[in-house]
């Protein structure tokens, strides 16, 4: 390992703390302006005529489905607020994942 | 590019998620001997919660058609192909169950295209003009934009492979191939530009947490302007 591992430019702490804040505004406010064109897929398979094949997914039931939250009423907090539960379970299942991993991985060593 | 449920029949679905349950299996056990530790383990975090709320915010690529990052060579980049496909399959796992976005039985097939295609092809591409560029901290986001660019149409080319094998509908295959890879190039501009963005600020901050600046970028004290050529 030739980079400077003794002195990082920031802290690993400071890096996740700003990185998860950026994530969070990119999740629960930026996306209100996502575009809501269909995607590169989905034209191709409306242009194509395969689109009709597809059914409604078994989570199609969810309160979160389609990214907006259940009963919430106002599109910019539903969408919003889908996004924050979103990025804080990602971030809950992949940290956890990662620590297991991570663990798993000294034992073998130790 | 999230495929969802009916667009592929169910031995191809089954198929893609047997591979995509080996491949997750053993990208657990690389990512645990060889891409994780103490030191990069919180950024594998971030990466993960990067791509979701990223893959939240469609960008207009034309003629009402949109995309949105796959993450899939940015992730490869920073973390390591092997915890890259753990990424990958977590966002797009969460997506489908929580916000049904990609079918439920196609979570598979996504995690094939995306979390493994993409990321495997993206992290070679970024390799292979890693190796041709200048061996400095700022070539590493030049390298992973091309590698984010080549992932998207090469993602798209290998649905086309799927579908062509268990599509529903009959549909041709040359013009369905020719259509899947004309957006997903101009998607994959799109790609490139946030990939190599994202990237630069996590060299900036802390290049030595960077998967693929291991060993091969000069120590950071020692760094001195190169000569222009």
């Amino acid at each position: 390992m030739s980079t400077a591992t003794d002195t990082p430019r920031v802290s690993t702490r400071r890096l996740v703390v700003v990185g998860l804040a950026v994530c969070l505004v990119i999740a629960g406010v930026v996306s209100f302006y996502a575009s809501s064109h269909p995607d590169g897929l989905e034209h191709v398979a409306t242009t194509l005529g395969f689109e009709g094949v597809a059914r409604d997914s078994a989570a199609a039931g969810s309160p979160l489905a389609d990214y907006g939250v259940k009963g919430v009423g106002d599109a910019r907090l539903s969408g919003g607020l889908a996004g924050v539960i979103g990025a804080v379970v990602t971030g809950l299942v992949m940290f956890g994942l990662v620590l297991l991993v991570r663990r798993r991985g000294h034992r073998t060593h130790d | 590019m999230h495929v969802p449920d009916g667009f592929l029949d169910a031995p191809t679905s089954v198929a893609t998620g047997v591979v995509a349950a080996g491949v997750v299996g053993a990208s657990l056990v690389r990512a645990s001997r060889r891409e994780l530790d103490e030191r990069t383990a919180p950024l594998a975090g971030l990466v993960a919660v990067f791509v979701f709320a990223a893959q939240m915010v469609n960008f207009p690529v034309g003629a009402g058609t949109s995309g949105h990052l796959l993450g899939a060579a940015l992730a490869a980049v920073l973390v390591g192909p092997a915890t890259a496909t753990l990424c990958l399959a977590v966002v797009l796992a969460v997506q489908a169950f929580l916000f049904a976005d990609g079918g439920v039985t196609a979570l598979g097939t996504n995690v094939v295209l995306m979390g493994v295609v993409g990321v495997w092809v993206g992290y070679a591409v970024a390799r292979g003009v890693l190796a041709l560029l200048p061996r400095r901290l700022a070539s590493i986001p030049v390298a992973a934009s091309a590698g984010a660019f080549v992932s998207v149409p090469v993602a798209a080319l290998t649905f086309t492979g799927l579908y062509a094998v268990g599509g529903a509908a009959p549909i041709p295959l040359g013009t369905l191939a020719a259509t899947m890879v004309g957006w997903h190039v101009l998607i994959g501009l799109g790609e490139a530009a946030i990939t190599f963005l994202a990237v630069t600020s996590i060299v900036a901050a802390r290049p030595d947490l960077v998967h693929v600046a291991r060993g091969r970028m000069p120590a950071l004290e020692l760094r001195t302007p190169e000569p222009v050529a």
